[in-house]
């Protein structure tokens, strides 16, 4: 019988552990990645080298990051649209993924995905999926498999807090807990789903208490602190592994631009001042004055991991941009295995 | 051996999950309650409940389900009760399964068997009487194989099974107590190749799943007035087997098109496609399409006869190719 | 007056002679005792000789033809003198022995043409009109608003309104279309119906009746001596008086069209022709219009390259009424079988001297027996009869023909 836990993990600080310090320097370093990629990539667009929809993950960098460092090579990861950050933390290069979103013949789905369909099958990398809630049944049949398999694998599903209320998410939430399978469902609840805030959409505000429909374990979790979202996901694919029991976790962020490049930042559903008071908690800037208040790292280390991360994606801009379409032959292929 | 419809189909499924741990079973009703139409009668005593999955009511999810298993390397056979419900799941199959290998750049496929009864039955009325298999036929990524004869169930349902693509597979709930002679030891029949289940030489009848036997038995009434029907089975909706189709009526210069959807847009309007482009010189009259009728299912018994193929239907659409 | 000169039997048992060769010339003096021919008997070369002086004025027979005894084979007369009688007997009809018309003969007349004006064809009768060199426009469309089907070009009359073979085009006198499609009447359906049911495809019933011929047999022999044309045969008076006697009943001239029946306007016989391993029937097309000589010359052609196999595919084809005949062989009499979608055909038996009543009296005439076969869903046994009353009478009254 699973435990029906509520958990508001403490925002306050936890103690940092020494032994970690170099990942915690790796996940700042990832965080910036994804924050200078998710930038260039803006910029991309607006001089139209990215076309259709793009969108970026800006202010929500610690919830990748945190989760993703709990897992292991083996377990499966499956994201909604807004998912270059995970994929970059995954492993995919930067290089390919922005080839990717030119679209180019060197992309992680050979240029035929985009921005919403990044894949990489070596890492668990499966998806990049466009239908809101429509991949969480992915997921928990990833984590079918895993049982009917017998392994210790974990699958995790990314998405936001709109799609909670699709018929989608139920349904593959009762499953998962009906059947006990070691799936963890990562709600990065940014509070907007595209231009509607989510008072405005959700009967029940608390997304986490949906799980008690399905008896599922879950928790409220601060996404803008690193340390915390890790935490919790720590505790979420333990689990996972040594129950088969699945979690809910309600990650609590927000995303400093707008839905996506086609959207304004505010717009009409939210003030500037909202956005700006927000920023005050950027996670990047969280983390590194935490580091570096512990002697983890310098000001000068910051600014030399900011710089490097820029020269990477800088690099992969560049690689992207001469990277070559692919061949018209690539249209009639991968419709079927055998063609 | 003669077998019912139903028991090829059952037989199909244990042989295969005999062979392949990774395939299971999964759908409503399909393991306590031996299967909505008992198409999977025994099979959660041989294989237990792992491999003989009871789903909730919740197509989409349990869609999704298969899919996702399929995704990283299993292979799902998940039923759906009619295919009338499967609309709930129509994104996963669409939006998920059809696209998943294409988006990935042939990275991550779904070796998923969806299947169930399709079409009518007796009465069932509005909802649960629909036709869809053009919808999925539709769509890149995806096969639709609708077998009309038990032989044709078993080998065709064992080919879905084997099939590394998403396969859409459409029975017949007034065909599952049909049957008919299935061939002993393994019987495969290869998806994509249609099949003549009487050679003629004065008009071919296109027909597939359960406007088959509706052919057969116009072709009989038209043997007595002395015209010869070539009964062609489609089997496989697609990739549909455009040569069976162009060599047969290219023979016999006349073609009636039988099928129990709706007219817009269905099966039979691709193969009138194909036959006026490339059979255009051989053409003695134009094809026409013998369908169900372009309304919803009524209830009223006559009423539903009257908007289903009948051999009368058949009959007469031959005779008028052959302008008698 | 000029003398008639007739075959004479040369022999006790002769009752006809070949004329051989022709001693005297058209315009030549003749004097008593003169040979004016050489003539094989059934036992010898014997001469005619003259009877009369005066000067030669025709030959009514040419060489080579074989004349019943009695028949008229000379004219002998006063020199400038003018004859009577006109050499064949044939019916004059505007034009048509005149040479090559001002205008060839008009094409058959368009179907009923489609609203479009455009000819309606399926693909594969325009592909297969295009290979076999048949002209689309020529052929009459049974699918429907006139679409012309493969039926269309595999049926007889698949060249209806191809210009008749060379010099002897053919004026039709009136214009119009060529046909008339009638619907089946009820009773015409249930006919059909019933009678398909019980005898098989074509329900055929027979009528038999025996023609005094003995008026017939000295119109030809008449006919031999006179001029050089063709020789006219019985088959070729049989056939002439068959197209007019379909003339007068034009049920009989039809074809069973499944769902109509075609009333056919023009007359096409088709021409029963022994070949090596079978039969052919060569077609004499129009033959109503055409002349005896016309239709001796044709059918000699014709039977000829029947049997040499040199037939082209129009010419035995498109027929609307058939003739069989096997006098020659020594046949009394027999059926003949329909050749579809004909309605008819009529089986000719040998001409045979035979005891019957004759004004009250026992005489040898000679008869022919006609045996007709008639597809009962087109022609009723009644109709089928008035046609056999008709053509008999015109065989018992060849000069009926001129009349």
């Amino acid at each position: 019988m699973a435990e029906a836990t509520t958990t508001k993990s403490p925002t306050r600080n936890r103690g940092l552990e020494p032994s970690k310090a170099g990942d915690y320097r790796r996940w700042l370093r990832q965080m910036m990645l994804i924050r200078r990629f998710e930038e260039k990539a803006g910029e991309a667009y607006s001089l139209g080298k990215i076309g259709g929809f793009c969108h970026l993950y800006i202010g929500q960098e610690a919830v990748a990051v945190g989760s993703l460092a709990v897992l292991g090579p083996d377990d499966y990861i499956t994201c909604s649209y807004r998912e270059h950050g995970h994929a970059l933390v995954r492993g995919v290069s930067a290089r390919t993924v922005m080839a990717e979103l030119f679209g180019k013949a060197d992309g992680c789905s050979g240029g035929k995905g985009g921005s919403m369909h990044l894949f990489d099958a070596s890492l668990g990398f499966l998806g990049g999926h466009a239908i809101v809630g429509g991949h969480i049944p992915l997921t928990t049949g990833m984590a079918f498999a895993i049982k009917y398999r017998n392994t210790s694998q974990v699958a995790v599903c990314y998405f936001g807090e709109a799609a909670v209320n699709n018929g989608a998410f139920h349904e593959a939430l009762n499953m998962a807990a009906l059947w006990k399978l070691p799936a963890v469902y990562i709600c990065e609840n940014n509070r907007y789903g595209m231009g509607t805030a989510l008072e405005r959409a959700s009967a029940i505000y608390d997304i986490s208490e949906r799980a008690s429909s399905y008896d599922m374990a879950n928790e409220v979790v601060d996404g803008q602190d690193v340390l915390v979202v890790h935490a919790a996901m720590m505790r979420a694919v333990q689990r996972a592994r040594a129950d088969k029991h699945p979690t809910l976790l309600e990650v609590r962020t927000y995303r400093f631009m707008g839905h996506s490049m086609s959207d304004p930042i505010h717009g009409h559903y939210r003030t500037r001042e909202e956005v700006e008071g927000q920023r005050k908690r950027d996670p990047i800037g969280v983390w590194s004055q935490r580091l570096i208040g512990e002697g983890m790292i310098d000001d000068a280390a910051v600014r030399a991991m900011d710089q490097e991360v820029a020269a990477e994606v800088e690099d992969a801009y560049q690689f992207a941009d001469q990277a070559p379409d692919p061949a018209p032959e690539a249209l009639y292929t991968d419709v079927y295995a055998h063609p | 051996m003669n077998l019912t419809y139903r028991d090829a189909l059952n037989q199909a499924l244990r042989e295969e999950m005999q062979r392949d741990p990774d395939v299971f079973l999964m759908g409503e009703e399909v393991g306590v309650y031996q299967g909505a139409y008992k198409v999977s009668r025994g099979l959660l005593e041989e294989f237990g409940p792992m491999r003989v999955v009871d789903t909730p009511i919740t197509e989409l999810g349990f869609a999704g389900v298969g899919v996702g298993a399929a995704m990283v390397g299993l292979r799902p056979v998940v039923e759906f009760m009619t295919w009338n419900f499967a609309l709930l799941a129509i994104d996963q199959l669409v939006n998920s399964a059809a696209k998943m290998r294409y988006m990935s750049n042939g990275q991550v496929g779904v070796p998923a068997v969806f299947r169930g009864p399709g079409g009518s039955a007796l009465q069932l009325a509005a909802q649960h009487s629909q036709a869809f298999e053009s919808f999925y036929a539709h769509i890149p990524g995806l096969k639709v194989v609708m077998p009309a004869t038990p032989a044709d169930a078993k080998g065709l349902l064992k080919s879905a099974i084997r099939d590394d693509d998403p396969v859409i597979f459409i029975e017949g709930e007034m065909l599952y107590n049909t049957k008919g002679e299935v061939p002993e030891g393994e019987h495969l029949v290869p998806l994509g190749k249609a099949d003549v289940k009487r050679a003629g030489r004065d008009v071919t009848i296109i027909c597939h799943s359960k406007t088959v036997g509706v052919a057969l038995k116009a072709a009989e009434e038209l043997a007595a007035a002395e015209v010869e029907a070539e009964v062609l089975d489609l089997r496989t909706i697609r990739p549909l087997d455009e040569e069976a189709v162009v060599t047969s009526v290219a023979r016999t210069h006349r073609c009636v098109v039988a099928e129990e959807g709706w007219p817009f847009a269905g099966v039979g309007a691709q193969v009138v496609d194909i036959i006026q482009r490339e059979v255009f010189d051989e053409l003695d009259a134009p094809v026409i399409r013998v369908t169900g009728a372009d309304v919803p299912m009524p209830y009223n018994k006559h009423l539903e006869r009257a908007a289903k193929v009948d051999a009368a239907r058949i009959v007469a659409a031959v005779n008028e190719v052959l302008y008698r | 007056m000029a003398t008639r000169v007739v075959m004479e039997a040369l022999s006790p048992t002769m009752e006809e002679g070949r004329l051989i060769e022709w001693k005297k010339g058209e315009g030549e003096a003749v004097a008593v005792g003169d040979v004016l021919a050489e003539v094989e008997t059934d036992k010898a070369v014997m001469e005619l000789t003259a009877r009369a002086g005066g000067t030669l004025l025709k030959q009514v027979v040419p060489a080579g033809t074989t004349v019943p005894v009695s028949q008229l084979v000379a004219l002998i007369g006063e020199p400038g003198e003018q004859v009577a009688m006109e050499p064949n007997g044939k019916e004059r009809v505007a034009d048509a022995t005149t040479p090559a018309p001002a205008t060839p003969a008009p094409p058959a007349p368009e179907p009923p043409a489609p609203v479009s004006g455009r000819m309606k064809a399926s693909p594969l009768a325009r592909r297969l009109a295009a290979e076999r060199g048949i002209d689309l426009g020529s052929l009459h469309g049974s699918g429907p608003e006139g679409r012309v089907v493969l039926r269309d070009l595999e049926r007889p009359g698949a060249v209806a309104g191809r210009p008749v073979a060379a010099a002897r085009p053919v004026v039709r006198t009136a214009g119009g279309p060529a046909y008339t499609d009638t619907p089946l009447t009820p009773i015409r359906k249930t006919i059909a119906k019933r009678l398909a049911q019980s005898l098989g495809p074509v329900p055929t019933f027979y009528l038999t009746t025996e023609v005094d011929m003995e008026r017939a047999w000295e119109a030809r022999g008449a006919l031999t001596g006179a001029g050089n044309g063709p020789k006219v045969s019985f088959n070729d008076i049989i056939i002439k008086c068959v197209a007019l006697a379909l003339r007068q009943h034009p049920a009989c001239n039809a074809w069973w069209q499944d769902d109509h029946i075609r009333y056919w306007h023009e007359i096409h016989l088709s021409m029963a022709v022994a070949v090596e391993d079978g039969l052919i029937t060569p077609v004499i097309r129009d033959a109503d219009l055409k002349s005896l000589r016309e239709i001796a010359a044709e059918s000699q052609d014709l039977a000829g390259r029947a049997r040499d196999r040199r037939l082209k595919p129009e010419e035995y084809t498109g027929g609307t009424f058939s003739v069989s005949n096997l006098g020659m062989l020594d046949i009394d009499e027999f059926t003949a079988i329909i050749n579809p979608p004909e309605a008819g055909i009529l089986a000719v038996g040998r001409i045979v001297q035979t005891a019957v009543a004759h004004d009250g009296q026992l005489a040898l005439r000679r008869r022919m027996r006609l045996t007709m076969s008639c597809d009962h869903r087109v022609i009723d046994g009644a109709t089928g009869a008035r046609f056999l009353q008709t053509l008999k009478a015109m065989l018992e009254n060849p000069l009926a023909m001129v009349y």
